[in-house]
C-alpha cells in the first residue's frame, strides 16, 4: 500500500532526525578533536596531536583524577549508605518513616544551582570552606537519594519470606543480609552506584561553587579552560568523557532491564 | 525431636486478640493439623511456635525449655511456607545446604547431608536445578528437604500444599506423612482443608477467633463434636435445635430426639442435636422399616444431587433443610417432592450444649 510505505519513511524520517539532534553535535565534536587545525578548517586532516597535548596538561589531568576519585568514593559511599537506609525503611517500622521517606524526593527536584548555594553557606558556617572535600561531600549528598530509591524500588519485588525462611534455618541477620536480600536486590545496588557515579563525575554546578583553584573537578576545569581559549584538547577530553559515560549508561540501562526481570 | 508445649498464650495486635488463652500440648514425634478458617489464629500460633513473633503472655516450650522469648533462628525449628520460599539466587542443593552452611558445618558433610534430603524427597537428581525450572510439587520437595536436613526438633507447615492443584495434593499429603513417619519428628501442619486435616493428622486442634475450640485424634472430634461450629466446620452436619431433655432434646413441635450416651446436660435448658448427612437412612413411608427407639422425622425431598457414588437429598422438614447422603447402592431412587421419612440411631446423635 501506498498510504503505509509513505508513514513508514516519516518514521524513519523522524527516527533519523531525532538521533541526528542528539548526537550530531557529539560526533562533531569528536571528529574535531581528531582534527589538525586548531579553527575547525576543512579538509579534514587526521591527527592524534590534541590527544597528545592533553597527556601534557597537568591541570587538565589533575582535575581528571579529582573527578574520577570524588566519584568513585561518592559511589562507595552513598551504595553503602543507601543501600543501608533502603533495607531499614524495607524491613522496620518507625514513627515519621513516611515523613523521612517523602523528604527522600524534593533533593532530586531541587535546582542543583540552588543545592550548590545552599551548600556553599553551610560548609562555609560549619568551617569545612570549599575544596576537594567538600565536593565529596556535597556529591554524596545529591548521589544518595538516586540510589535509595532504585534500591528500594528492587526491593519492593523482595518476598519477605525469604528472610524469613532464612532466618528459621538459623541464619543471623548478617547471614540473611549477605545471602538472601543483597544478591537479590544486587542489580538495583549496582544501577544505583552507576547514577551516583555519573551524578558526580558529571557535576558541574555544585563542584563549581565548592571547588578552589587548586582543587577541582573536571568539568569545572573544562568550563575554566573554555573561558580562556577554546582549544581542540577540550573536543579531546570531552570526546573521552562522552565515551566512558555512554558506556556506564549502557550498563545502567542492561541492569535495570536486568532488575526488571524475574 | 521434642514434644511442643503451648501454656496460655495470648497474642493481641491493637485491638484484635488473635490468640486467646490458647494451651495445646504437641507429642513428641505426633502429627498435628491447626485447623481453622482464615482468622482463626492458627498461623499466628505457628509463627509464635516458630518464634517470628513473641506472645504477650503464656508459655512456649520445646522438648522442655521455655523459649517463648527465643528469636527463631535459635529455636532449632524448621519451616515450610505456603510460597515455599526457595532462595531465587541458589541452586536446588545450595537451598537445601543452607542451614547447614550458615551454622558452618564442613563442605563434605554438607554434600552428604544434602544428598541424603534430596534423596528423602526424591530429587536426588535435580540437586543442580535452579528453583524456577522446577514444577511446583517438586518446590515443596526442596522445601522440605531443606527445613528437615538441619534435623530441627519440630518441623513447622503452614498450609504447604494450598497452592498445588487438587491431584498432585492428594501425592504430596502421602509423601509428606511418608518422610515424617521415616524421621519421626513432631510436625505442626497448619490447614483450612479439613479433609487433608483429617487423613494425615494424629490429632486436629480447631481454632475460631483466636481460641482453641476442641482438639483430639480426628475420629474422635468427627464423631463427639463438643460445639456447633466443631460439628459443622469438621466435616458436614445437621444441627437440631431445641430443649434438653437430659440425654436428648425436644424439637419446638414436640417432637424428640435421642442421643447417645457420653454427654447429659440438666433438661430444660437449651440444647442441640448434630447428625451426619451419612448417617441418616431416608424412606418414603411404605419402604420403611424403623427401628426401635430409633430417632424419626418426617419431611419432603426439595432437591438431589447425583454424584455417582452417592446422592445428596436436602429435605425440608419444619422450616429446616436436612442433609442426607446415600451410597448408590441401585436400590433406592427417590424424587423430588416425595414425602419421606428420615431415621437414625440415638448412637449417631451428639448432644451439644447451646453456646
Amino acid at each position: 500500500m501506498a498510504t503505509t510505505r509513505i508513514l513508514e519513511w516519516i518514521g524513519r524520517l523522524y527516527i533519523g532526525l531525532l538521533l541526528a539532534f542528539l548526537y550530531l553535535p557529539i560526533i562533531i565534536m569528536a571528529l574535531m578533536s581528531f582534527n589538525a587545525s586548531p579553527f575547525y578548517q576543512l579538509p579534514f586532516e587526521w591527527t592524534t596531536e590534541w590527544y597528545a597535548s592533553l597527556w601534557q596538561n597537568d591541570q587538565l589531568i589533575s582535575a581528571t583524577w579529582n573527578s574520577l576519585e570524588i566519584a568513585i568514593i561518592t559511589t562507595v559511599i552513598s551504595v553503602v549508605l543507601g543501600s543501608a537506609a533502603s533495607l531499614a525503611l524495607y524491613r522496620y517500622d518507625f514513627p515519621g518513616k513516611k515523613f523521612l521517606q517523602a523528604l527522600l524526593f524534593p533533593p532530586i527536584a531541587i535546582p542543583w544551582l540552588i543545592t550548590g548555594t545552599a551548600m556553599l553557606i553551610f560548609f562555609f558556617g560549619v568551617g569545612i570552606g570549599r575544596g576537594l572535600f567538600a565536593i565529596l561531600l556535597g556529591h554524596v549528598a545529591l548521589a544518595l537519594p538516586y540510589v535509595i530509591v532504585v534500591v528500594s524500588a528492587r526491593l519492593q519485588t523482595f518476598a519477605p519470606e525469604l528472610e524469613e525462611a532464612a532466618r528459621s534455618l538459623g541464619a543471623n541477620q548478617w547471614q540473611v543480609t549477605r545471602r538472601v536480600t543483597l544478591p537479590w536486590i544486587m542489580p538495583g545496588v549496582i544501577a544505583g552506584g552507576l547514577f551516583a557515579f555519573a551524578v558526580s563525575f558529571d557535576q558541574f554546578v555544585v563542584s563549581y561553587f565548592l571547588s578552589t583553584p587548586g582543587q577541582t573537578t573536571l568539568p569545572v576545569e573544562i568550563y575554566a579552560a573554555i573561558r580562556k581559549g577554546f582549544t581542540p584538547e577540550i573536543n579531546a577530553v570531552s570526546t573521552i568523557i562522552i565515551v566512558v559515560s555512554m558506556a556506564l549508561m549502557l550498563l545502567t540501562a542492561r541492569f535495570f532491564k536486568f532488575g526488571g526481570e524475574k | 525431636m521434642a514434644g511442643v508445649q503451648v501454656s496460655n498464650v495470648s497474642r493481641s495486635f491493637g485491638a484484635h486478640k488473635a490468640l486467646d488463652d490458647v494451651s495445646i500440648d504437641f507429642a513428641d514425634g505426633g502429627f498435628y493439623a491447626l485447623l481453622g478458617p482464615s482468622g482463626s489464629g492458627k498461623t499466628t500460633l505457628l509463627r509464635q511456635i516458630a518464634g517470628f513473633d513473641f506472645p504477650d503472655s503464656g508459655r512456649i516450650a520445646i522438648g522442655g525449655e521455655s523459649v517463648e522469648r527465643v528469636p527463631v533462628e535459635k529455636r532449632r525449628i524448621g519451616m515450610v511456607f505456603q510460597n515455599y520460599a526457595l532462595f531465587p539466587n541458589m541452586s536446588v542443593a545450595d537451598n537445601v545446604a543452607f542451614g547447614l552452611s550458615v551454622r558452618g558445618e564442613a563442605k563434605a558433610v554438607i554434600a552428604a547431608e544434602v544428598q541424603r534430603a534430596l534423596d528423602l524427597v526424591q530429587l536426588g537428581k535435580l540437586g543442580g536445578r535452579r528453583p524456577h525450572q522446577l514444577s511446583g510439587g517438586q518446590r515443596q520437595r526442596v522445601a522440605l528437604a531443606r527445613a528437615i536436613v538441619t534435623k530441627p526438633r519440630v518441623l513447622l507447615l503452614d498450609e504447604p500444599l494450598g497452592a498445588l492443584d487438587k491431584a498432585l495434593r492428594v501425592d504430596m499429603q502421602i509423601e509428606l506423612k511418608r518422610i515424617q513417619r521415616e524421621i519421626g519428628i513432631t510436625t505442626i501442619f497448619v490447614t483450612h482443608d479439613q479433609e487433608e486435616a483429617l487423613t494425615m493428622s494424629d490429632r486436629i486442634g480447631i481454632l475460631r477467633d483466636g481460641r482453641l475450640v476442641q482438639e483430639g485424634p480426628p475420629e474422635e472430634i468427627y464423631d463427639s463434636p463438643k460445639s456447633e461450629f466443631a460439628a459443622t466446620f469438621l466435616g458436614d452436619a445437621n444441627i437440631l435445635r431445641g430443649d434438653s431433655t437430659g440425654n436428648g432434646i425436644r424439637l419446638a413441635d414436640g417432637t424428640t430426639i435421642a442421643a447417645g450416651a457420653g454427654v447429659s446436660l440438666a433438661a430444660g435448658t437449651k440444647a442441640s442435636c448434630a447428625v451426619r448427612p451419612e448417617r441418616i437412612r431416608i424412606a418414603t413411608d411404605a419402604g420403611s422399616t424403623v427401628q426401635a427407639n430409633g430417632n424419626v422425622l418426617r419431611g419432603q425431598v426439595s432437591k438431589r444431587i447425583f454424584a455417582g457414588n452417592n446422592s445428596t437429598y436436602f429435605v425440608e422438614r419444619d422450616g429446616q433443610t436436612l442433609k442426607v447422603i446415600v451410597q448408590n447402592t441401585g436400590i433406592e431412587r427417590l424424587a423430588e417432592g416425595q414425602d419421606v421419612m428420615l431415621s437414625w440411631s440415638p448412637e449417631s446423635t451428639v448432644l451439644i450444649a447451646a453456646s
